[in-house]
């Protein structure tokens, strides 16, 4: 492998782990915070794709189109949190999972009856639409240099929020000792309210910018649901910082294991076996670190 | 009459109920109820694990799927293996598949135990579905189905659909009440011990990491008996059998049921594969598709089960369920 392509691989590795934190990073949250598991968390990245197609469709172009997308996830979030996941919060996991398990399907289905069961592309907004020379032969995308710059810029804000702000010392202590907080007169209630939305909201963002690189197609969310509570179970659950390292080790892995040609004794392992790299990455850290890198221990 | 009685009353009219079945109705319904004792089964070895155990695991369509590509792997391609050989063969291999994920699995609990049970299930599933072992993500036709054969003498036929029925049913029973005994023996008593509180099992003395795993292989080999059944019937192994979807849905059969109760696990089955059936052939209503989208009354239909019945289905059934779900 030449440089150029190793730096485009790397390149294309580092921005799918961005976009895995960013999904991850509202699913670690919420279990982290609220202690529900959200299966559904994934049909929020298909929706937000859907709506960047739709919404795009209609209104011309992209920017308009996340604007429109994002405060209306937020409200679909702030919704669902008051109609059922509230019911939730002091019932056992599986019953969260049964329930949001329902909402998948039922997410799943809305979209084949609003949106249909074909596969869309989503254009390049015109003013990312050019390519960056790396070699003479090679270029890469600046609409995927785009996509990590908002997820890091994202990562840097949630990091602010959640450590440097009144709203996040109440994320923070909620997290700790939720009647605590009630009774020093905060309304934990909201707050929750508030996390749930911005999770999903953050699922949503992720499928609508990572739209016009990825077509948008049914069972889209589902893909990137379980790579995702790889990361929150490999990074240490309920931690961001850990939500980080492992999507960027996760994008490496996933990438390099589909282009590296690895071959052992005349049996061929990459890039046959790619598919696999990602889970058994999973196992190895968890049989070394069972509660995850940057896990609290249990 | 007590509630012992009419729980065993209740349970042998089923059993009436489905032994007169192939008698009375189409071959339709004799093929879906088959299919619907075969989940039974496997959702009824999950239960093991989640309802009796507490131990969540994510990834059993590891053992369903992989006893399926044993048979396919130790049958001649184009003639019977025979079912004497075979199915030991492929419960044993479902097992012993078990006792290594096991082994390291049981390191971790919680969540983490979730996620890395479906890790390895992944990991099989992307063995199969990304090699040429097999036919690939394509899967694998079993052209001829396992005879019988004992010295000749031919007891059942598994090509007739009433013989695979009642081979079904008769393993469904015997796997019921194996579960049944082995949950009341001590054996079944610690186990649950160690759900409500593993230290105190340890501090009592008992080996939990032990019990846990026997568990683990209990209900792997049981899987992998539901896998074989479910590869003898459809005639095709394929990935499907291992993949997360499954996996999720047994689970969902569980707890939609009732876990740690048996019976609710094998009416979670029921219901959901009947309910997928009448749903899907609902009318159009309004322009409104509803057969074609019957996953959104499914899906509401989780939805509710998961709000309003804190014991599942057989909450429903018992008066115990229903004075648990009050308390």
């Amino acid at each position: 492998m030449d440089f150029g392509t190793f730096l485009i691989q790397l390149l294309n590795g580092v921005q799918y782990g961005l976009l895995l934190f960013l999904v991850a990073s509202g699913l670690t949250l919420v279990f982290g915070i609220m202690g529900v598991i959200n299966l559904a968390h994934g049909s929020f990245y298909m929706i937000g794709a859907y709506l960047a197609w739709s919404l795009s469709e209609r209104f011309g172009d992209l920017w308009t189109a996340i604007a429109v997308g994002v405060v209306l996830t937020v409200l679909l979030g702030m919704a669902l949190e008051w109609l059922l996941i509230r019911k939730l919060y002091a019932r056992d996991h599986l019953y969260q999972v049964l329930l949001t398990y329902g909402l998948i399907l039922v997410f799943e289905e809305l979209r084949s009856v609003l949106w249909g069961d074909d596969v869309h592309g989503v254009a390049v907004p015109s003013a990312l639409g050019a390519s960056i020379p790396l070699t003479e032969t090679l270029s890469y995308p600046v609409v995927r240099l785009w996509i990590s710059v908002v997820c890091i810029a994202l990562a840097v804000a949630m990091y602010f929020l959640i450590q440097r702000t009144r709203i996040g010392m109440m994320i923070r202590a909620g997290a700790s000792n939720r009647e605590m907080v009630q009774s020093l007169g905060i309304n934990i209630q909201l707050v929750y309210r508030v996390v749930f939305a911005l999770g999903i909201a953050l699922a949503a963002f992720a499928g609508m910018i990572a739209s016009p690189v990825s077509s948008v197609f049914p069972g889209m969310g589902n893909q990137v649901l379980i790579i995702c509570f790889v990361v929150v179970v490999i990074g240490g659950i309920g931690s961001v910082k850990g939500a980080m390292v492992a999507a960027i080790l996760i994008g490496l892995v996933d990438t390099f294991g589909k282009v590296l040609h690895v071959e052992i004794a005349g049996i061929k392992l990459l890039p046959e076996l790619a598919g696999m790299t990602v889970y058994v990455l999973m196992a190895v850290v968890l049989l070394w670190r069972p509660e995850g890198i940057f896990g609290r221990r249990l | 009459m007590d509630r012992r009685k009419t729980a065993i009353v209740a349970l042998v009219l089923c059993l009436a109920a489905l032994a007169v079945l192939p008698f009375v109705s189409e071959k339709f319904y004799v093929q879906l109820f088959t299919k619907i004792l075969i989940m039974g089964i496997f959702a009824m070895s999950l239960d093991l694990l989640i309802g009796y155990s507490g131990l969540v695991s994510f990834g059993h369509a590891a053992y369903f799927g992989g006893a399926g590509y044993v048979l396919v792997l130790v049958s001649p391609q184009y003639a019977a293996a025979s079912l004497w050989t075979s199915l030991p063969i492929a419960v044993a291999a479902a097992a012993l598949l078990a006792l290594g994920i096991g082994m390291l699995v049981l390191r971790t609990s919680g969540i983490y135990f979730i996620m890395v049970t479906l890790a390895f299930s992944q990991m099989l599933f992307f063995l199969f579905h990304d090699t040429k072992i097999a036919g690939g993500a394509d899967g694998i036709y079993i052209y001829v189905r396992p005879v019988a054969d004992i010295l000749g003498w031919k007891p059942f036929d598994l090509e007739n659909v009433v013989h695979l029925y009642f081979v079904v049913l008769a393993v469904f029973i015997a796997v019921f009440v194996l579960l049944r005994v082995v949950l009341a023996s001590l054996f079944g008593r610690v186990i649950e011990g160690i759900r409500i509180n593993e230290s105190r099992m340890r501090s009592l003395g008992y080996a939990t990491f032990r019990y846990k795993l026997a568990c683990f292989v209990i209900a792997g080999a049981l899987a992998g008996l539901a896998g074989y059944l479910s590869a003898i019937q459809f005639g095709v192994v394929n990935p499907d059998m291992l993949a997360w979807h499954l996996s999720g849905s047994v689970m969902m059969m569980v707890i939609l049921g009732g876990m740690g109760t048996l019976v609710g696990p094998a009416l979670g089955a029921m219901v959901m594969m009947l309910l997928e059936l009448g749903l899907q052939s609902l009318p159009e209503v309004g322009g409104l598709d509803i057969g074609r989208h019957w996953q959104l009354l499914m899906g509401s239909f989780i939805v509710l089960v998961a709000l309003l019945l804190p014991q599942g289905l057989i909450g429903l059934l018992t008066k115990r369920g229903a004075k648990k779900a009050h308390g």
